[in-house]
């Protein structure tokens, strides 16, 4: 595909300059360069998602059976002294906000977009580094503060008890006048700089994969990993204002005196719904769309063919991401519109899942007449084309407005967008950790911890998810911390998967902490012929500069 | 500024009637003051109204109705949507165990079926030759028109149970005003002159002894007829809430500041549970809803016991008792 296959290689000279790097304090902290920043937003994530981890697991365990078991004990904990069963609840609040804050905000985005986007997308394009490497900087470095201005709110008062309990919706009024104390503030500016660092990230690729490029990477020949960077940091450039602006007129709402969302006073909360939701629509195709661009790079490798129908994939993302923009009132099909406006909303949804079946569909025509090797990224992709599929047809289900009027904020809803996130995002996330383990660490992972991993995660997460169908279906709400002993059945399976997954997990990192001591070390390119894109022509791991003398992109047609 | 003192002053009397407790406590709170104010309105009926205010008084609460398991909640294992007991609600569970799910199944399992045979068919060790086709435009054109078609058919019905479930109730419908608050729920007939009341979660203890479902039970019910259009008008007085009832297709959001309407119609007499679906704060697990459905005769007991006139007509001018029953103002929005 390219004229400079194996070219690091060939310019041995050229190593001295390239590996030439800074001292650790200035290449950790000040690092400038997108592979360190690259790693900097994995390590990131990598804690983050233990910490929003591990705040599942809490639940899981409070939920195992019904009644408060743990809850009041752990509140006492927090809290100092004996816990109020008020304060008990408020700490469930907390923990369910924090847990989608975390996931959201500080493990998937930072690890699909801030990780894997900084590492790959600049040497899948031929560029030596970001357009804006100090803004590339900055990017990483506000999440930091974010992070612990988010942490630090569950120090603080926050209502009942300590913390924000608003969900991660941050619903108004309960977030403006039904939550007292500093903790919601603090969550929201958490909010403010983690959204602030997205959109300089997304600036960022915008203007990198748009100026450079590397001479004959057209816009059509870049890899779809690439493709789905771009439209992500469209999404992000265009959603996050609109979050920035909506949770800033619950600042002033909440401490100068505004009305905003005060429906006694002339405002509406349903207008924070309509701003959270335009913002938090798009988001769900930000946390999944670059982990389409992973599997279509994993499932084209390991077939050893090129992507079926490329420009398809490459405009159905670019669709998904219009028609994501057109949605968002499915998430308010309870809150009492009009019954047109309902219509619309549910026909709108659905449109969504024909580019998604086409990219489904493609993915299974890449592998139609390959040459399949089940390493693992490859079964992690797998895992995901299947389990996407369950999350998104459940996705059809709660499109029907009428129908969403018996499974909105049930456990129906809970199962899907884990299938979707936890099964989706975070599948393809595990299968690019794989899949990249090797380029960015130079050494390979263990393949027999690696399918272990995948095999106990994957039976973990179904067990963990698949009951809260039923539960939704029979009518468990959402965000409850007890319920009737009808429900208790699924919750207990659900919470023993939780366990099984908590084991998949530690395998994981069993495996990192083995590969980086013992793995094998990685050859340029360690899957074979089928790896076609740029960063598997550098050595593992790349020179600290790459592309110092540009690739030139060979004009054939087929990819 | 009004607004606000009022809404207080509302959520402070709509506690009254909490500290009162069971019904017949409430039904001479309710006929009290109602017999004393209509013998104000008409002096010349003095008489009849003195002989309806003891009747009034006399009317006992029908006995509490008993759950049954199964019914108008989720049973021990349920992998199914509650069974429904409303006209809508059947249709839409027409539609989802009917359409839907054969639907999402098969195409699961087709996804599923493809992958099984591909990863068999063409594993290295089958196919060491990969095929390079990379374009069909007829297999792309099929696979996007085939799921249009299975969404055009989703669509229609989807699109008019809609429709069926935003049909606003007749004009004669029943009319009750559903508050929530943090955190129980209030209810209020404002056409039988029933004031607000409110309903809160029982302990478990009691739910055990009543027989009920822990979680779910309440001190008091929302009583609605069977058989007949009711109008169902969803509001809260400080944060979302949601009034949710799944055995009868029904959750509507209860927003401060907006009155969401909503028409309901109950086929069978029975308790029916739900549960707040939004949430609101400390004890939002911990507000249920529960609707005692029952055949008009007993329906109209029940209001009478409340003080309330039960052959009000909606949309006329509320019955004398409703002024005069409901010391709360009646407009809180």
């Amino acid at each position: 595909m390219t004229t400079i296959a194996a070219d690091a290689h060939g310019h041995a000279h050229d190593h001295h300059d390239a590996d030439h790097k800074p001292g650790f304090f200035a290449r950790w902290f000040m690092s400038t360069n997108h592979k360190d920043i690259g790693t900097l937003y994995l390590i990131f994530a990598i804690i983050a998602g233990v910490i929003g981890g591990a705040i599942s697991g809490l639940m899981r365990i409070e939920l195992a059976q019904p009644g408060i078991q743990y809850l009041q004990g752990w509140a006492s904990i927090a809290e100092g002294g004996t816990a109020s069963l008020d304060q008990a609840y408020h700490l469930w609040n907390v923990l369910i906000t924090a847990h989608g804050l975390i996931m959201v905000f500080f493990m998937v985005m930072p690890a699909i977009i801030g990780g894997f986007g900084n590492w790959f997308v600049p040497i899948m394009i031929g560029a030596p580094d970001m357009a804006f490497p100090r803004m590339n900087n900055i990017s990483f470095w506000l999440l930091i503060p974010a992070f612990l201005l988010l942490l630090g709110s569950t120090f603080v008062p926050g209502g009942a008890g300590n913390g924000a309990g608003t969900g991660w919706t941050v619903y108004a009024p309960l977030s403006t006048s039904g939550s007292p104390g500093p903790a919601v503030d603090m969550a929201i500016l958490s909010l403010h700089i983690a959204g602030a660092s997205s959109i300089l990230g997304a600036i960022n690729f915008i203007t990198t994969i748009f100026n450079m490029r590397a001479p004959g990477m057209t816009l059509h020949k870049m890899p779809l990993f690439v493709w789905s960077v771009l439209v992500t940091a469209f999404l992000l450039l265009l959603a996050l204002p609109v979050l920035a602006a909506a949770i800033t007129m619950l600042l002033t709402d909440r401490n100068f005196g505004t009305v905003f969302y005060d429906g006694l006073k002339g405002g509406d909360p349903e207008l924070y719904q309509h701003l959270f939701w335009f913002f938090g629509h798009p988001e769900v195709y930000i946390m999944i769309l670059p982990g389409f661009g992973i599997i279509s790079q994993i499932v084209s490798t390991f077939s050893r063919k090129p992507v079926f129908g490329y420009l398809g994939m490459a405009y159905a993302m670019v669709a998904i991401g219009v028609v994501g923009f057109v949605v968002w009132a499915h998430h308010m099909y309870t809150t009492g519109m009009s019954v047109n406006v309902k219509m619309y909303f549910t026909a709108a949804t659905m449109v969504i899942a024909v580019p998604t079946g086409v990219k489904i569909f493609s993915w299974i025509a890449t592998m139609w007449g390959g040459s399949l090797s089940f390493k693992t990224p490859m079964v992690w992709a797998l895992g995901f084309i299947f389990m996407f599929t369950v999350g998104g047809v459940t996705g059809v289900v709660l499109a029907n407005g009428g129908i969403d009027d018996v499974m909105h904020d049930t456990y129906y809803v809970v199962a899907h967008f884990h299938y979707v996130l936890s099964l989706g995002a975070v599948f393809s996330l595990f299968a690019g950790f794989y899949y990249w383990f090797p380029k960015m660490s130079g050494r390979m992972y263990s393949e027999l911890l690696g399918q272990l991993h995948f095999w106990i995660f994957f039976i973990g997460v179904n067990v963990l998810f698949f009951p809260m169908h039923f539960l939704g279906l029979s009518g468990m709400p959402r965000r409850y911390p007890d319920y009737p002993e009808a429900f208790a059945y699924w919750n207990q399976i659900a919470s023993h998967g939780y366990t099984i997954m908590a084991v998949g997990v530690g395998i994981w990192f069993v495996n990192i902490a083995y590969s980086m001591m013992f793995g094998a070390k990685a050859e340029g390119n360690p899957w074979g012929e089928g790896a076609t894109t740029l960063e598997w022509t550098l050595s593992s791991p790349p020179p600290y500069h790459q592309f110092e003398t540009l690739p030139v992109i060979e004009d054939n047609a087929h990819h | 500024m009004n607004i606000v003192k009022s809404l207080l002053a509302a959520g402070l009397l709509a506690l009254v009637p909490a500290l009162a407790g069971s019904y017949p406590a409430m039904a001479q709170e309710a006929a009290a003051p109602a017999a004393a104010v209509e013998s104000m309105a008409a002096p010349a009926d003095i008489a009849a109204a003195n002989a309806a205010a003891p009747a009034a008084e006399k009317v006992a609460a029908p006995e509490r109705m008993k759950p049954t398991e199964g019914i108008g909640m989720p049973s021990p294992g349920e992998y199914t949507i509650q069974k429904q007991f409303s006209p809508t609600g059947r249709e839409a569970l027409w539609m989802h165990d009917a359409l839907l799910l054969p639907i999402i199944t098969v195409i699961s399992l087709f996804v599923l079926g493809l992958m099984l045979y591909i990863v068999v068919r063409f594993r290295r060790a089958a196919n060491p030759v990969p095929s390079k086709t990379a374009h069909n435009t007829f297999i792309e054109i099929v696979w996007t028109v085939v799921p249009v078609l299975i969404l055009v058919v989703i669509a229609v019905p989807s699109i008019s149970l809609i429709a069926e479930q935003y049909k606003p109730a007749p004009k004669d419908a029943l009319t009750v005003k559903v508050t929530g608050y943090q955190w129980y729920w209030g209810y209020e007939y404002p056409d039988q002159g029933i004031p607000e009341y409110v309903s809160n979660i029982l302990p478990p203890e009691k739910a055990l002894e009543n027989g009920e479902p822990n979680q779910l039970a309440v001190d008091n019910r929302l009583v609605l007829p069977v058989g007949r259009p009711i109008r169902l008008i969803i509001t809260a007085a400080d944060v979302i809430h949601s009034f949710a009832v799944p055995s009868l297709w029904f959750k509507m959001d209860a927003v401060p500041g907006r009155l969401n309407e909503r028409s309901i119609f109950i086929e069978k007499p029975g308790v029916y549970y739900g549960q707040c679906s939004e949430l609101c704060g400390v004890k939002h697990g911990f507000m249920p809803i529960a609707i005692e459905a029952r055949p008009v005769a007993e329906w109209e007991q029940w209001v009478r016991s409340q003080g309330g006139d039960p052959t009000a007509k909606a949309g006329a001018e509320p019955a004398k008792t409703a002024d005069t029953a409901a010391p709360v103002a009646p407009a809180k929005i």
